[in-house]
C-alpha cells in the first residue's frame, strides 16, 4: 500500500516537474519548419546544399533557401512549401544533368591496357585513362554507379547516357566524373554538344569519328546566334537556343545531338504546316516565332514561310487551336 | 575515502568491468551507434552526461526517500521513473540554455532513456554500496568506459567498410564477432585491479 503511494507521489512530482520544466525551458519553434519537413522527399540527398531535408526545412522558413531548391522533390514540393510559407511561387526550369559524351569507345584506340580498379576514378589517375582521348568518357560508369536515382542508362554505343525523364539534378554524378563530362542543362532545351574535346579538328577527327572538329558550321547555321566554337570546341548558349536542331542537322560528325530525332528514323526536321481550316488567325504563332517566318493578319490563315521557318516547333506548342500540324516524313537511308 | 580508492573505481569501470566488453549491458547502442566516429563520439559524450547525473540523483532517490520508507525493493520501478524524466528534464533544459550542445547530442539524448547501461549503473551503485562521491565517480568512469568501447567499434567498423568481407559474413555478422573478439581482449585486464 504504502509503495504504491510513494512511488505514486514520486511520479507525481516528476510529472509536475517536468510540466514546469517545459514552460520555464520552452523554445519557440516554427510549426511550419515541420509542415515543411513533411512534404520533403526524405531521400536527404544534400542536392539543396543543406545536411538534409530537415535542415532545409529550417532553412527555408527562415528564408535562408529558396523553395525551390529541392531539385528531388521538384514542381510539387515547392508548390506545397509556397502553400505553407503563403509565398508566390516563382517557376523555375526543371534542370536536368548531361554527359557531353557520345564516343564508341569499344572502336577507339587505346595508349596501353588498364588493368587497375574498375572505376574512372583510378583509370583517370593512370595517364588520364586509357583511351586516346584525353577529354572522353572512360567508361567504367562511375555516374551509373552513384546515381541514386536510377537515373543513368548504358546506350548502345556502351557510353553512359542520363534519362532525363528519372533525373532530378541532385548533382551526384557531377561530382564523380573525373573528365567533368557532366553539366546542368533546361530540361526543355532539345538540342545538345556530346563531346568535351578541345583537340584540334583534324587530330580531333583521327581519335573519335563523333568528336567535334570545330568546324564552325554549327556556328553559320544557328538563326539565333546561339552555338559559338570556342577553344575547338562548340557550345550551346541554352540562354538563347530555341531548340531548333539546325546545328544537330549540319554537324559533319554527329556530335551534336537532336534529341527530337533521337532513337527515331527520322534524319531531319520537316517545317511544320497551318491547317488552314483550323486557323482562328489569333497572331500567337506569329508572336512567338523565333525567325519570324510567320505571317498573316488577325482574323485571318497565317502562313509559314518554308524559306526562313527553322523547325524549331515553337508554334506547335504555342497554338491555342492545335491548328498547325507537324510530322515528319524524311526517313534516314 | 581517499583518491586512490576512487582512482580504483574509475579503473575498475572503465577497464576491467567496461560496461559493454565485461557487463554486456548497452549493447544496442553499441551495434547500432558504432557506424561512424562522429556519432559514436557523441553518443558516448551524451552517455557519460546522463550516467553521471543519473547516478547522483537515484543515489539521493535510493538514500533519503527509498531506504527510509523501507521500500528497497521498489528500487528497479522508481530509478527507471527517474531516469526517464531525468531524461527529459535534461533535454528541455539543453534546449533552453545549451542550443549548441542540444545539437551536438541530437538524437542521442533521446535514444539513452531506454539504455539498460544507464539503469545498470544506478543500480550497481547501490549494491556496491558507494557513497555520494564514489557514485559520482563510478558513473562518470562507466560513462567513459561505454565511450572508448564505442569509439573503438567505431574505429574498426570504419576500418572494415574497406576490407574484402565473406558475403555471408557482411554487416551486423561480421560486427558481432568483432565485439566478441575485444570482448575477449578486454578479458586481459581481469584481476588489473
Amino acid at each position: 500500500m504504502s509503495a504504491g503511494i510513494i512511488l505514486g507521489i514520486i511520479g507525481a512530482i516528476l510529472g509536475i516537474v517536468l510540466a514546469v520544466a517545459s514552460k520555464v525551458f520552452h523554445v519557440e519553434v516554427d510549426p511550419r519548419i515541420e509542415e515543411v519537413e513533411e512534404v520533403l522527399p526524405q531521400a536527404n540527398c544534400g542536392a539543396c546544399g543543406f545536411a538534409g531535408c530537415a535542415s532545409y526545412a529550417e532553412a527555408v522558413v527562415k528564408g535562408n533557401a529558396e523553395i525551390t531548391d529541392c531539385t528531388p522533390g521538384g514542381e510539387e514540393v515547392a508548390s506545397k512549401i509556397a502553400d505553407i510559407l503563403g509565398v508566390q511561387k516563382e517557376n523555375k526550369e526543371k534542370k536536368v544533368a548531361i554527359i557531353h559524351c557520345n564516343a564508341n569507345f569499344e572502336e577507339m584506340n587505346r595508349k596501353f591496357d588498364y588493368e587497375g580498379i574498375d572505376s574512372c576514378r583510378g583509370a583517370s589517375l593512370a595517364l588520364g585513362g586509357d583511351l586516346t582521348c584525353d577529354y572522353g568518357c572512360l567508361g567504367y560508369y562511375d555516374c551509373k554507379n552513384a546515381c541514386p536515382f536510377d537515373a543513368i542508362y548504358i546506350s548502345e554505343n556502351k557510353v553512359p547516357r542520363i534519362d532525363e525523364e528519372k533525373c532530378t539534378a541532385c548533382g551526384v554524378c557531377i561530382e564523380k566524373c573525373p573528365k567533368n563530362l557532366i553539366d546542368y542543362k533546361p530540361y526543355d532545351m532539345e538540342v545538345d554538344v556530346l563531346c568535351k574535346s578541345k583537340e584540334k579538328g583534324a587530330s580531333a577527327k583521327k581519335i573519335c569519328q563523333t568528336a567535334c572538329i570545330a568546324c564552325g558550321l554549327c556556328e553559320k547555321n544557328c538563326p539565333v546566334d546561339a552555338i559559338h566554337v570556342e577553344d575547338n570546341l562548340a557550345v550551346i548558349d541554352y540562354d538563347k537556343c530555341i531548340s531548333c536542331g539546325k546545328c544537330a542537322e549540319v554537324c559533319p560528325t554527329d556530335a551534336i545531338e537532336d534529341k527530337l530525332l533521337k532513337d527515331t528514323e527520322y534524319e531531319k526536321r520537316e517545317t511544320p504546316n497551318i491547317i488552314e481550316d483550323e486557323c482562328v488567325g489569333c497572331t500567337v504563332c506569329a508572336k512567338n516565332c523565333p525567325v519570324e517566318a510567320i505571317e498573316g493578319e488577325v482574323k485571318k490563315v497565317h502562313k509559314i514561310d518554308k524559306s526562313i521557318c527553322v523547325a524549331c516547333g515553337i508554334c506547335v506548342d504555342k497554338c491555342p487551336k492545335d491548328a498547325i500540324e507537324w510530322e515528319h516524313v524524311s526517313k534516314k537511308e | 575515502m581517499s583518491i586512490s580508492g576512487l582512482f580504483v573505481i574509475a579503473v575498475s569501470a572503465i577497464l576491467v568491468n567496461n560496461f559493454v566488453l565485461a557487463r554486456f549491458l548497452g549493447l544496442c547502442p553499441f551495434m547500432g551507434v558504432s557506424k561512424k566516429l562522429d556519432s559514436a563520439f557523441g553518443m558516448g559524450g551524451a552517455v557519460i552526461f546522463v550516467m553521471t547525473i543519473a547516478s547522483a540523483v537515484t543515489w539521493i532517490i535510493q538514500h533519503y526517500i527509498l531506504n527510509k520508507f523501507g521500500l528497497g525493493y521498489l528500487q528497479t520501478i522508481a530509478f527507471i521513473l527517474v531516469i526517464a524524466s531525468l531524461v527529459q528534464f535534461i533535454e528541455m533544459f539543453l534546449h533552453k540554455a545549451l542550443p549548441h550542445l542540444y545539437k551536438a547530442l541530437g538524437i542521442y539524448l533521446p535514444l539513452i532513456t531506454t539504455n539498460c547501461a544507464i539503469l545498470g549503473v544506478t543500480i550497481l551503485n547501490i549494491d556496491e554500496g558507494y557513497n555520494f562521491i564514489q557514485t559520482i565517480v563510478h558513473g562518470f568512469s562507466a560513462g567513459l568506459g561505454f565511450l572508448l568501447a564505442l569509439v573503438m567499434m567505431a574505429g574498426i567498423r570504419e576500418k572494415l567498410e574497406l576490407a574484402d568481407v565473406p558475403e555471408s559474413l557482411k554487416g551486423l555478422g561480421l560486427t558481432f564477432v568483432t565485439a566478441s573478439l575485444m570482448s575477449l581482449a578486454f578479458m586481459g585486464f581481469a584481476g588489473l585491479v
